[in-house]
């Protein structure tokens, strides 16, 4: 009886040490992907680097990919913005209200839009349009072997594929930013007007009253990081793609994923450098 | 056999010996994780001969001309074009000597965001920027009408059958003037007369083109019409290389077994 009773306790104690073996080898496991993942994603930028500033230099598809980038995100961006200027007015109005400080509407819509909103909108907008739309298509082209046929073909993919389109993204995301900027500007005046009326002058001369460069220009060019993020990680995704139409849709949700994640984490980076560059 | 020679200084498209044999495996090695797909294959191939490679799915005939073009790398053993050790070339090297090949994809892998021009003008467009826009049409035109499919320029590649595009992709292959043509499946997929009509094409390829060519084909029929010599495969082994009727009049119960098939 004693006996009997021993090995059953013995038993769910074997039970129970097998489980922390297997989820001790499940973490090892996931920590080896996750660096794993940076370690490719790393060779990966350094390819793409490497093709990209050697010769022959593919203008042709870049030009292309900046207008695919910029030209058509436009409406978008635009429409973002809009929508940004008119519920960041309405917020920002009730709380100055609550607080007697309405003449600091136009600074305070000034700067919450180009330092904060903006950049930080036209980066998650683009990365949902473009980022999803690169990932998808370089995974589409994986799987289906073009990407192999242009290595058979002679021609870098990374040079052809990837650094047009991670360099159109560079490019397109601070001039994004400023129509962003612009339109959420525009509707955030025109719903304020609306209420109480005030010229566009008026609204722009108080907005930027004492304004410097280093007060616009950092957040506006920090899209640029923004950018080179959407690009490297949708390029990334794209161009490691495997296992058919499932593989191409995982990419392309990675690549938004991933890309609106690594662009919050860098915006705390970089919002944090700005304050110390540019005090 | 293969040979070690001063690549470094020369420009990319002028390195080997096109007296060599146009591609030289030996003993080659490859395996994905623990499943060994090439397991020492040797095998020549003479400039202008055609060698069929054939045998079973999965054993390795596909990942052969992969690592010939160097899309993957080998474990061991060596590749040697026109006498040429690929493993010993740099980036810049190897694609001066893929310009001197050309590969068929067993699906043709078309550009699907450009017509069917386009994808053959695309290596010129890449390669011969010395060519003008005109004389890079005509040279497109040309090829598109020896594969037969100049009717469907502008079409793209979503709107063409099957065959057609494997048409197309023989085209694109053939646009840099290849030495040496490397062909998957070229039938594979395809309804008999199509298969047929391919085989003809392949032909008249060979004879007007005189490149060296390595077909990975499951098609007995096809490969007998269009190779000199036939390479069979096995467990990642040659099993036995020689013309079709050294195949037949061997005594393997395998190379029988596989002739037999329907």
């Amino acid at each position: 009886m004693a006996v009997a009773g021993t090995a059953t306790e013995a038993l769910p104690e074997k039970g129970r040490e097998t489980a922390g073996l297997a989820l001790v080898d499940s973490a090892l496991r996931l920590i080896r992907t996750f660096f794993e993942w940076f370690g490719n994603l790393g060779m990966f930028s350094w390819q793409v680097l490497r093709a990209g500033v050697t010769p022959p230099y593919e203008w042709r598809e870049a030009l292309r990919q900046v207008d695919e980038v910029g030209a058509k995100s436009f409406p978008l961006v635009a429409l973002a913005g809009a929508a940004v200027g008119v519920v960041t007015s309405l917020e920002a109005r009730q709380t100055l209200v609550r607080f007697g400080a309405q003449s600091m509407f136009p600074s305070s819509l000034v700067y919450s839009v180009i330092e904060v909103m903006g950049p930080i909108i036209t980066g998650l907008v683009v990365s949902g349009r473009v980022g999803a739309g690169i990932g998808a298509e370089l995974a589409s082209m994986k799987v289906t072997e073009q990407i192999d046929a242009l290595e058979a073909s002679a021609v870098n993919p990374y040079r052809l594929l990837a650094a047009t389109r991670i360099l159109a993204c560079i490019l397109m995301l601070p001039l994004l930013t400023i129509v962003t900027d612009a339109f959420a500007l525009a509707t955030g005046w025109f719903a304020q007007a609306m209420v109480e009326p005030l010229s566009f002058h008026q609204f722009i001369e108080a907005g930027f009253h004492g304004a410097t460069f280093n007060a616009f220009l950092p957040p506006t060019f920090k899209t640029l990081v923004y950018g080179l993020i959407i690009g490297l990680i949708a390029c990334f995704q794209g161009m490691r793609c495997s296992g058919g139409a499932e593989g191409v849709g995982r990419a392309a949700t990675n690549s938004v994923v991933l890309g609106s994640l690594f662009l919050i984490l860098a915006d705390v980076v970089l919002v944090k450098l700005i304050l110390v560059v540019f005090p | 056999m293969a040979t070690a020679i001063d690549t470094a200084t020369k420009p990319a498209e002028t390195i080997g010996d096109r007296c060599q044999p146009a591609v030289a495996v030996v003993n080659l090695h490859k395996a994905f994780g623990q499943h060994k797909v090439l397991n020492g294959i040797n095998l020549e191939v003479a400039p202008g001969a055609t060698m069929a490679v054939l045998g079973r799915s999965g054993t390795g005939k596909s990942v052969l001309l992969r690592l010939i073009i160097g899309l993957a790398q080998p474990d061991s053993g060596s590749i040697a074009i026109q006498g040429l050790d690929i493993s010993s070339l740099s980036t810049d090297q190897l694609n001066g000597v893929r310009k001197r090949m050309g590969f068929l994809f067993q699906h043709a892998a078309l550009y699907d965001s450009l017509t069917a021009a386009e994808n053959v003008g695309f290596p010129l467009e890449h390669h011969r920027r010395e060519m003008s826009r005109s004389e890079r049409n005509d040279r497109v035109h040309g090829l598109l009408m020896e594969v037969g499919v100049e009717d469907s320029a502008d079409s793209m590649p979503s709107e063409l059958s099957g065959g057609m595009q494997k048409r197309v992709g023989l085209a694109r292959a053939l646009a840099l003037d290849p030495e040496i043509l490397l062909l998957d499946e070229p039938t594979a997929g395809l309804d008999p007369i199509s298969s047929r009509e391919i085989d003809t094409l392949i032909l008249k390829l060979q004879s007007e083109h005189h490149m060296a060519s390595i077909v990975v084909t499951h098609d007995l029929f096809s490969a007998k019409t269009i190779s000199n010599r036939l390479a069979l495969l096995d467990q990642g082994n040659v099993v036995i290389e020689g013309t079709f009727e050294d195949l037949r009049n061997s005594d393997l119960q395998f190379v029988q077994e596989f002739l037999q098939q329907p």
